[in-house]
């Protein structure tokens, strides 16, 4: 079936679920807007219920429950029970910190099939530095260590820039002693707060391919106990990657007060239209918002996007960066080689300071 | 430390682990296989396959099931079924 813009119309498979903007941490690289939303604002209970039924409805399969940090809410427990219920495959995306273990206890009797856990560093003083919060690591790693006396799967999310890159295999090796299944090593990616720190978080292009490498040389060494997933750090690509598997694609967005985006990063683009669950089904944002449809399928593209055999590949790179870049949302993302702008990106990962975090706050 | 992928032999009792189902979807148009932050579209051989890893059945009953269902050679079937349960429990999808 076709999109309100004649593009062809694909079933989300992911909801991400921002239950919260609030958050203990402080991590100066957070994909949390710069304008947080308030309390007052947040969606109830009964509308993520909602909310989750018409997403399983509309064809998605799995809800990441993220914020802020989700366990903010007093009804975590009662939310997560919903999302199972839809029914929807539930991952929660947690700091760790200000989750107590009766509450974890709690979700995994409600149906919780899976806990992602970020770890800001393989050493503590360091980890807590980037956190914004003393006593942040040991908090972590008893929580990872409680996910999985449950017998719940673990993710640990390390994301890596320039003050912990070095320690990649040390960070894989903490999470197979917490007995994760799963880590991802995510580089930096420059929107909101991280863009606002990114000469502070960049890092050399000789330390990014030595990461690259290492994480290749642990894929082999740990195959089959562990996977290895990377978010790569598009600084230093030719190619750009495919933000969100493609606009309007594959995944949406639900902020605290129910705003719903194509991706997390959306509402810094001017000029997009957002609809709301509160006015919505979430149906009819996907099929007809203007937020959906602005850069859906193909013939927003310009060249050399337009005629690029890549285009259904990586969809010209990222709308946001585009933006944030270029000043113009429309344009190649200037990661892409083949982008006019190309050469700006060698400058702007040239630029570096050793300059105090500017925390999310 | 291994660095090889995990046998599977005969006496091998698969079954999937917590965190990862095997679902109809009607909105996805069939079986997905959701494990953490993942989602796999099985083909139809390997949806048999899946069926039937519930921690009971060992690996050669599978096949015996498979082969005498499909009218196909065992050994074949069996070798099938240990190339897939290998690969998925490298990918931390199936549990040995």
């Amino acid at each position: 079936m076709a999109a309100a813009n004649g593009q062809v119309l694909h079933k989300p498979l992911g909801l991400l679920a921002e239950l919260t903007h609030r958050c203990p941490l402080g991590c100066p690289y957070c994909s949390n807007p710069l304008k947080l939303e308030s309390r007052a604002d947040e969606l109830d209970i009964g509308t993520w219920a909602r909310v989750f039924r018409e997403a399983a409805a509309l064809g998605v399969l799995q809800v990441h429950i993220s914020g802020g940090e989700p366990a903010a809410r007093r009804d975590i427990v009662d939310i997560v029970a919903a999302a199972n219920a839809a029914p929807l495959y539930t991952n929660l995306i947690t700091s760790g910190v200000g989750l107590r273990e009766q509450t974890l206890a709690a979700l995994a009797a409600a149906g919780l099939d899976h806990v992602q856990i970020s770890i800001q560093d393989s050493r503590a003083a360091s980890a807590d530095h980037i956190a914004g919060y003393q006593g942040a690591y040991a908090r972590k790693n008893a929580l990872a260590a409680e996910v999985v006396r449950l017998g719940l799967p673990l993710t640990v999310n390390m994301v890596v820039h320039r003050a912990n890159i070095e320690r990649i295999e040390e960070m894989v090796e903490q999470a197979l002693q917490l007995g994760a299944g799963r880590i991802e090593i995510a580089h930096v990616q420059y929107y909101g707060w991280a863009l606002e720190n990114r000469a502070a978080l960049m890092p050399s292009r000789e330390q990014v391919e030595r990461a690259v490498a290492t994480v290749e040389t642990l894929r082999g060494r740990h195959r089959g106990r562990i996977v290895i997933d990377a978010v790569v750090p598009d600084y230093y690509a030719r190619f750009p990657k495919p933000c969100v598997g493609g606009w309007g694609r594959r995944s949406l967005n639900v902020t605290p007060s129910g705003r719903v985006l194509p991706c997390h990063a959306a509402e810094c683009i001017p000029g997009l239209e957002f609809w709301s669950v509160r006015e919505h089904s979430l149906q009819a944002i996907w099929e007809s918002s203007p937020a959906f449809n602005a850069f859906r399928g193909t013939d927003w593209m310009p060249e050399p996007c337009a005629s690029c055999p890549r285009r259904e590949q990586d969809f010209g790179g990222c709308r946001c960066q585009a933006f944030l870049l270029t000043g113009d949302a429309r344009a190649t993302d200037p990661v892409c080689h083949l982008a006019p702008n190309h050469a700006m990106m060698a400058e702007l990962a040239a630029t570096q300071a050793d300059a105090p975090y500017v925390y999310r706050r | 430390m291994s660095t090889t992928p995990r046998m599977v032999v005969d006496d091998s009792v698969p079954r999937l682990p917590r965190g990862v189902r095997l679902v109809d979807s009607a909105a996805q148009g069939g079986m997905v296989l959701l494990a953490p932050e993942r989602v796999f579209k099985p083909d139809p051989i390997a949806i048999e396959i899946l069926k039937r890893c519930d921690g009971k059945a060992t690996v050669a009953a599978i096949a015996d099931e498979l082969a005498a269902t499909y009218d196909a050679p065992r050994e074949r079937v069996l070798g099938d079924i240990k190339t897939l349960l290998g690969s998925l429990a490298d990918k931390q999808l199936l549990e040995l």
